[in-house]
């Protein structure tokens, strides 16, 4: 199949692009990138016949943005996500990649796990989906899952995310074997003992509300653990949902000294504040918790330079039964596919980065994080697109969410901006404009 | 007068006008209680339910009293003996509750926030008979009565609250209630005890509570929870109480006629001396007694005085 968008706006970051060119997508790959691309009606119009020419007129075409960091839920949790609905979410949310979290049941630990993800992504023929496998069996944080074995199935990275790794040498030896297999660990940096029974972000608003906080420093001290164990091993690490001006400043200094740590944020820590919990809406409660303005300002501010290199939605589907609950006894985590990147456009909006800044920590930094593929459109790639309508105005209505779940506290929010086509490998696997095949 | 809200959640949320109007109401109830036949047919024909997922004796006593006298019919409902053993959640016992039309419902939960969920769900009046460490609204109300009664009034007193600040609804909704009637509070416990940031709150903060009760008016002993020192909050109960524990040579550096008040039940020796909680300066048992007023205005006016 060939497919020509024509007179879009390109932003491709990767081959510093940022203006009006066609491209040409030929058997699944970016054939080529020009101004002026003759459409299939023209000389090639045998070449290229059953092509099909799109108008991207006061559109923004850019590589398919990549969420490195969602739970699809299935195995085991399907009532709250199957990796179909999940994928179907992506996509709308303009993303052409996904890498799913290890906490199924059973366990991603282990191959048949990670190939039966892989066999539900490909049925579902939506989004990519790569499988994070666990850093420790079962996540118990003691004995490493079979990295190897898991790599060759096809597992992208290594997490034991919701959980951290407590044991200090279990993580030397995860950050170690990982980097001998070009591996990224993705950490999920918490002090169990020092966030045990909390909620919430430990503050004012906690004292208020008289629920059990989450210090910053729960966050913060295993960060500073992680960054000293990548430094020591020179391995590389990559830490999951930043969400303090700690943690910021200690991912800056980090990187300054030469450590090969990467970083990743989500929309909501940085478009919500602890302040919002008032009236303990049980959609508000993930965790790391929503902090302070001060760790929102920071966290925009690193997004901004670049010390937070990606956002990533943390997608966590819950059902109504998870979050329909005191608020003490509610499930962690918020939906996120289809809110990410209308959230992050605020940001475009707003000044703070530029369309080109959103693609690298949408796109760019993500492929290269994960050691995949995407994050450009230079000819011979994999044809990976997300079509952006930047004045679309629209309102979240989470009753129209593909998510299985619906556990967002963005509902009616007004948003300017979204995902109006989603190709994966050539094949539009999403759209709302009209004649897109 | 009447009450704006349909919902008693919190101190945090309650006008000043409207707790004058409900201290106003609970003097005028204290007569009854006073009565040889202790019963008024005010809320007759209304159905209360006492909705206690927490442990409760005094509280839970308290508001059927206060119902009682009322003449309402008061209905008493525990976590251990509730539909809750058997995975019923709180939405859908709501819902069945609010099928059954009641008039008021009281919610005591461990759970913060669990009384503002409920409110949402029910069309009834509820009331927050004290939910995790967010508020104890009636504790605090009847903790001002008492106050108002001996000192006259509010305005310009001196309160040192003086405990488990961070484990306490008492103290939140008392830090509320007397800052919104014109108080000063200073609050008082360990490091340990006081939560993040509760500056915020406009209180001071002391860690000795000598410093804490100097030229006090009113001192608010919390109930300290033994098992606190097993989350190592306190290395030892004795420390706790060679530091913490209301002794004479306290009450010389507070005011004159200080007051010494404790929600209860006391550890005596732990959080006060014998002496002090049965001393003339101790209005602890007087709490008690108004509490059952301050619960039956309110229950007259989320039902009865509305009309």
């Amino acid at each position: 199949m060939t497919l020509l968008l024509k007179n879009g706006r390109l932003v491709d970051p990767s081959q510093d692009i940022d203006g009006p060119l066609d491209i040409l997508i030929r058997n699944g790959k970016v054939a080529r990138i020009a101004r002026n691309i003759p459409s299939p009606a023209g000389k090639n119009r045998k070449a290229d016949s059953g092509a099909t020419v799109l108008d991207m007129k006061g559109l923004v075409v850019v590589p398919g943005l990549i969420d490195m960091h969602v739970h699809l839920r299935e195995p085991g949790f399907e009532y709250k996500e199957t990796i179909a609905t999940g994928c179907e979410a992506a996509v709308a949310g303009g993303f052409t990649a996904v890498a799913c979290m290890a906490n199924t049941d059973p366990v991603n630990d282990n191959r048949s796990v990670t190939e039966f993800i892989l066999r539900k992504a490909a049925a579902c023929g939506k989004a990519r989906v790569y499988p994070v496998a666990s850093i420790t069996r079962n996540l118990e944080g003691k004995i490493l899952s079979e990295f190897w074995d898991l790599k060759e199935a096809g597992a992208a990275a290594f997490s034991d995310d919701g959980r951290p790794v407590t044991n200090g040498t279990v993580m030397r030896r995860a950050l170690e074997y990982a980097h001998s297999l070009d591996m990224p660990v993705l950490s999920h940096s918490e002090d169990p003992t020092l966030s045990a029974g909390g909620v919430m972000n430990e503050s004012l608003v906690s004292t208020e509300l008289g629920l059990r906080g989450i210090p910053a420093a729960a966050e913060e001290t295993m960060i500073a653990r992680d960054i000293l164990l990548a430094e020591y091993t020179r391995a590389s690490v990559h830490i999951c949902h930043v969400t303090t001006a700690g943690s910021v400043r200690l991912i800056r200094e980090a990187k300054a000294r030469g450590v090969t740590v990467t970083a990743e944020t989500a929309p909501h820590y940085f478009t919500l504040t602890d302040e919002a919990l008032k009236d303990y809406d049980t959609n508000l409660k993930v965790n790391p918790p929503l902090r302070s303005t001060a760790d929102m300002e920071a966290v925009r501010e690193a997004l901004r330079d670049g010390t937070i290199d990606a956002v990533a939605s943390d997608h966590a589907p819950h059902a109504l039964t998870d979050k329909a609950v005191e608020f003490d006894l509610a499930a962690f985590g918020m939906v996120g596919l289809e809110t990410s990147l209308g959230l992050t456009l605020k940001l475009v909006h707003k000044g703070i980065l530029s369309l080109p800044e959103l693609v690298v920590r949408m796109s760019v930094r993500p492929a290269q994080i994960l050691r995949v593929p995407g994050g450009t459109l230079k000819p011979g790639s994999d044809a990976d697109i997300t079509v952006l309508d930047l004045n679309r105005f629209w309102t979240v209505d989470s009753g129209s969410f593909r998510s299985r779940s619906r556990n967002t506290p963005f509902q009616d929010m007004p948003m300017k901006g979204r995902a109006v086509m989603t190709i994966v490998g050539g094949q539009v696997v999403y759209r709302e404009l009209e004649n897109a095949p | 007068m009447i009450l704006q809200k349909k919902d008693i959640l919190g101190i945090k949320d309650l006008p000043v006008e409207e707790i004058a109007i409900i201290l106003d109401t609970a003097e005028s109830f204290v007569e009854v209680s006073s009565r040889e036949i202790k019963k008024v047919p005010t809320l007759r024909g209304k159905t209360i339910i006492n909705l206690f997922y927490e442990a409760s004796t005094r509280t839970r006593t308290s508001f059927e009293i206060a119902g009682k006298r009322l003449s309402a019919d008061t209905i008493n409902i525990s976590a251990s003996t509730s539909s809750v053993v058997k995975g019923e959640t709180l939405i859908d016992t709501a819902k069945n509750l609010e099928a059954m039309n009641p008039d008021v419902i009281v919610i005591r939960h461990s759970a913060s926030g669990a009384p503002h969920m409920l409110a949402r769900m029910v069309r009834q009046s509820v009331i927050n008979a004290g939910d995790g460490s967010n508020e104890h609204p009636t504790q605090a109300l009847l903790d001002l009565m008492t106050i108002r009664a001996k000192k006259g009034t509010i305005t310009g007193l001196k309160v040192a609250i003086v405990g488990d600040i961070a484990h306490s609804r008492v103290a939140r909704s008392n830090i509320y209630g007397l800052q919104k009637m014109g108080a000063q509070v200073t609050v008082a416990g360990p490091a340990t005890m006081m939560p993040r940031d509760i500056e915020g709150m406009g209180v001071e903060v002391r860690t000795s509570l000598e410093e804490a009760v100097s030229g006090v008016d009113v001192i608010m002993m919390l109930r300290i929870q033994l098992e606190r020192q097993q989350q190592n909050f306190f290395p030892s109960l004795r420390e706790y109480a060679q530091h913490y524990c209301l002794s004479r040579r306290h009450l010389d550096l507070a005011g004159p006629d200080v007051l010494v008040m404790h929600p209860g039940p006391i550890n005596r020796g732990v959080e006060i001396a014998p002496e002090i909680a049965d001393g003339p300066s101790s209005v602890i048992l007087e709490q008690v007694t108004n509490g059952v007023a301050v619960r039956m205005a309110l229950l007259y006016l989320l039902t009865g005085g509305k009309q």
